[in-house]
């Protein structure tokens, strides 16, 4: 027999929910809204003088061909990102599940990068790859004689950004993949082996299917990730340079707004900012997650 | 009737635990501020010491982080009426504070308190930054600086030139000749980086030079103002950079100190330009080689070499106080600028003196004969009366004006574009935020 409750009054379900409806209204629909208000607006920091312009500071950001450049440059760097922790984070996960000794010591220490926040990722970084200050920088250029400069070069200042990023990104998903290889049985992998599978083969017909949701869940929150959290990594480690390389939209969106006080722009960019990142986990529930299998 | 005795005896209760001297108490002026660490220690007891001077006012300080958060501060501040006394904001915030209807221009809260200020006593390059285009002073100079160029002795003496004068510039020609000879014959990697380079290799480079970074008196006349740094003599001085990259007598080291400091720290360039408060920083970290300052180079066709400007911060006073309160405010501000604070200020900080009055103390007393890095900075400032263009740039939206100009630079170091096209594109760029500007406070 299952025990159920019901509650007698219609109002209390509402009464109980109304915390967290009031803290979801006052905290992220409040300043949306005013977001988005001010983004059809130009107005002074002040507050004293505000104009109502309807589009401009659409228009302004559409014609700009480095918001453009911004735009293009986050989608990489979230590709980038994404792409190098979530193969990092399954590879780990797949040989940490394999390690026989200390398994639990092995788990625990690969799990930390993740409570370094990512400016502190990026000072380590910086002190790591910075071509004047840079020990591992300073290898590269006299060991391997690679003219390593990221404060120069948009490229080596991109994969600098997305070494610090990934990193930290790498211990998240690999806590998520090994709690979802824990929850395989077994007893599939054996028969497989029994059947005379390769590990390879193993992998790729059992694990990974079964991963499916995990991969999918993590993919999603790797981008979000990357356009939003790196905010840290790219204001210690190159403050969006050289010559815009590494200037995703966020970060342009705190220039504009916090250091510029243009209001209206940086507005206009997050309005931006968010449509986009809704269209892509759109597209993500609407495309991929027709691939993942949630069921054994 | 229970309820209205309990609420009398709370009131005698309150009334007996904060006796009438609370009345009495002094004004309390709040003071917001980007000073941090060493210097905000120093600000720290200059107001410990104001508050022991006086029984009138109590100044206190509060560090809302760096420039950037400060000024957010106190916008956010303001907007929530909640604005403090006094905020200190960036050169670059001027134009933005001048607009904003949130301020109590300096020179009325000074008039209006019965102080008779001389301002002619003033460093006119200082005050001129935070001057109206009536020669008004707008916000009080605290924390002034200007870029100089600090080089390595030993690597001058191995190459047997003689050490550079402290007053007179050398010309960038003599530079290029002198770093030429460094690195043709090994004796430093590079020849010269800088910081900031927006300050220092456009915005001081056109005011030493006399030449407008934007017309309208450099936006001191208008809001309609366009940038004017793709003139041929500035984009021939990028050009010269550019060069000097691919024969090694110059070597980027980021935007901003950090990186270039560390290049001349490790002996990899003999020549760094920075602001004067790389002095103190330059004292701490170097200790395996000598090193010396000199004004900013400048060009052989300047004769009269005009004053470079200034970076840093002003207190601006912020509106919506009672007339005690400004009276207090006037009262520290006064004080501030007083010859004890000046040259503790000075001393401390390697910042600039804000009177002529402390500056001629501090030289009968020797202190500039004992370090004569300090006047370095000073006689750079001093050595002209500043111009409609030298005497500083009032830019709207400058902040993102300075980024475009770093990016554009970026480009031209790493190839992608040439000096005149990054330069265009820089101005082009540059006054498209001017028009938004423009167009918010018509």
């Amino acid at each position: 027999m299952i025990k159920r409750s019901f509650f007698k009054s219609k109002y209390i379900p509402y009464l109980l929910i109304l915390p967290q409806l009031l803290i979801t209204l006052t905290f992220f629909y409040w300043p949306a809204i005013q977001g988005l208000i001010q983004s059809f607006l130009l107005s002074d920091p002040f507050g004293r003088r505000s104009t109502f312009v309807w589009f401009y500071n659409y228009i302004e950001l559409f014609t700009d061909p480095l918001y453009l450049k911004s735009i293009m440059i986050t989608l990489i760097f979230s590709v980038l990102v994404a792409g190098v922790s979530l193969f990092l984070g399954l590879f780990i996960a797949t040989m940490a599940n394999r390690a026989l000794k200390a398994k639990a010591v092995v788990r625990t220490l690969l799990i930390w990068p993740y409570a370094v926040a990512p400016a502190i990722s990026g000072i380590l970084w910086l002190f790591l790859l910075h071509p004047s200050y840079g020990i591992v920088a300073l290898g590269i250029k006299n060991w391997l004689g690679i003219d390593w400069n990221p404060v120069l070069k948009g490229s080596d200042a991109m994969i600098m950004v997305t070494l610090a990023s990934a990193w930290k990104q790498i211990s998240y998903n690999f806590v998520f993949f090994v709690a979802g290889m824990q929850a395989i049985p077994k007893s599939l992998i054996e028969a497989a082996a029994i059947d005379g599978a390769s590990p390879l083969r193993r992998f790729w017909s059992i694990t990974f299917p079964l991963l499916s949701p995990t991969f999918f869940f993590l993919s999603v929150m790797n981008i979000i990730y990357s356009f939003f959290e790196t905010f840290g990594i790219i204001h210690t480690v190159t403050q969006g340079g050289p010559g815009g390389s590494t200037n995703i939209m966020v970060y342009k969106v705190y220039q504009d707004g916090f250091v510029g006080l243009n209001m209206g722009a940086s507005s206009a960019q997050s309005v931006v900012l968010m449509s986009l990142i809704i269209l892509i986990t759109v597209i993500q529930f609407k495309f991929v997650e027709k691939k993942v299998q949630y069921t054994g | 009737m229970e309820m209205r005795k309990s609420l009398i005896l709370a009131i005698v209760g309150i009334c007996l635990i904060f006796p009438a001297s609370t009345f009495a108490k002094p004004v309390t002026i709040n003071w917001w501020h980007a000073m941090r660490s060493a210097r905000g220690k120093v600000v720290d007891t200059m107001i410990e010491k104001f508050n022991a001077s006086q029984s009138d006012y109590v100044v206190v300080g509060t560090n809302k982080g760096n420039y950037d958060e400060t000024m957010n501060a106190g916008v956010a501040a303001f907007r929530a009426k909640k604005q403090p006394h006094l905020l200190q904001v960036f050169e670059v915030g001027t134009q933005t504070m001048m607009l904003s209807g949130a301020i109590y221009p300096v020179h009325e809260l000074m008039a209006k308190a019965g102080f008779d200020i001389d301002w002619d006593n003033y460093l006119q390059a200082v005050l001129s930054y935070y001057m109206n285009a009536d020669g008004k002073l707008m916000s009080m100079p605290f924390n002034s600086s200007t870029p100089i160029m600090y080089y390595n002795v030993d690597m001058l003496k191995t190459a047997g030139i003689v050490p550079l004068s402290k007053s007179e510039p050398i010309t960038w020609d003599q530079l290029g000749e002198i770093t030429k000879k460094l690195v043709d014959q090994g004796i430093a990697p590079a020849g010269m980086v800088t910081a900031w380079q927006s300050w220092t290799q456009i915005e001081n480079y056109s005011a030493i030079h006399n030449l407008e970074f934007a017309d309208k008196a450099n936006g001191y006349k208008g809001l309609d103002c366009e940038l004017k740094i793709n003139n041929s003599k500035v984009v021939d001085h990028i050009r010269r950079l550019k060069t000097w990259i691919s024969d090694k007598r110059f070597m980027y080291g980021g935007q901003k100190y950090q990186g270039p400091k560390a290049e001349f720290i490790a002996q990899n360039a003999a020549f760094y330009i920075d602001s004067i408060s790389g002095i103190a920083k330059l004292k701490k970290a170097v200790n395996d080689f000598t090193w010396d300052a000199a004004p900013l180079p400048v060009e052989v066709w300047m004769k009269t070499p005009q004053n470079s400007i200034i970076g840093g911060a002003s207190l601006w006073v912020l509106q919506g106080h009672s007339k005690k309160e400004y009276k207090g405010v006037a009262t520290f501000l006064k004080f501030l600028a007083s010859n004890e604070m000046q040259e503790y200020w000075h001393k401390e900080t390697g910042y600039f003196p804000i009177t002529l009055n402390a500056y001629d103390d501090l030289k009968s007393k020797g202190y500039y004969t004992e370090n004569p890095l300090q006047e370095v900075g000073i006689k750079q400032l001093n050595r002209a009366v500043p111009t409609e263009i030298s005497r500083g740039l009032r830019l709207g939206y400058f902040v993102q004006i300075r980024n475009i100009i770093n990016e554009e630079l970026e480009q031209v170091w790493n190839g992608d574009k040439t000096p005149q096209e990054a330069m265009d594109n820089a101005v082009a760029r540059s006054n498209i935020q001017l028009r938004t500007f423009e167009k918010t406070y018509k």
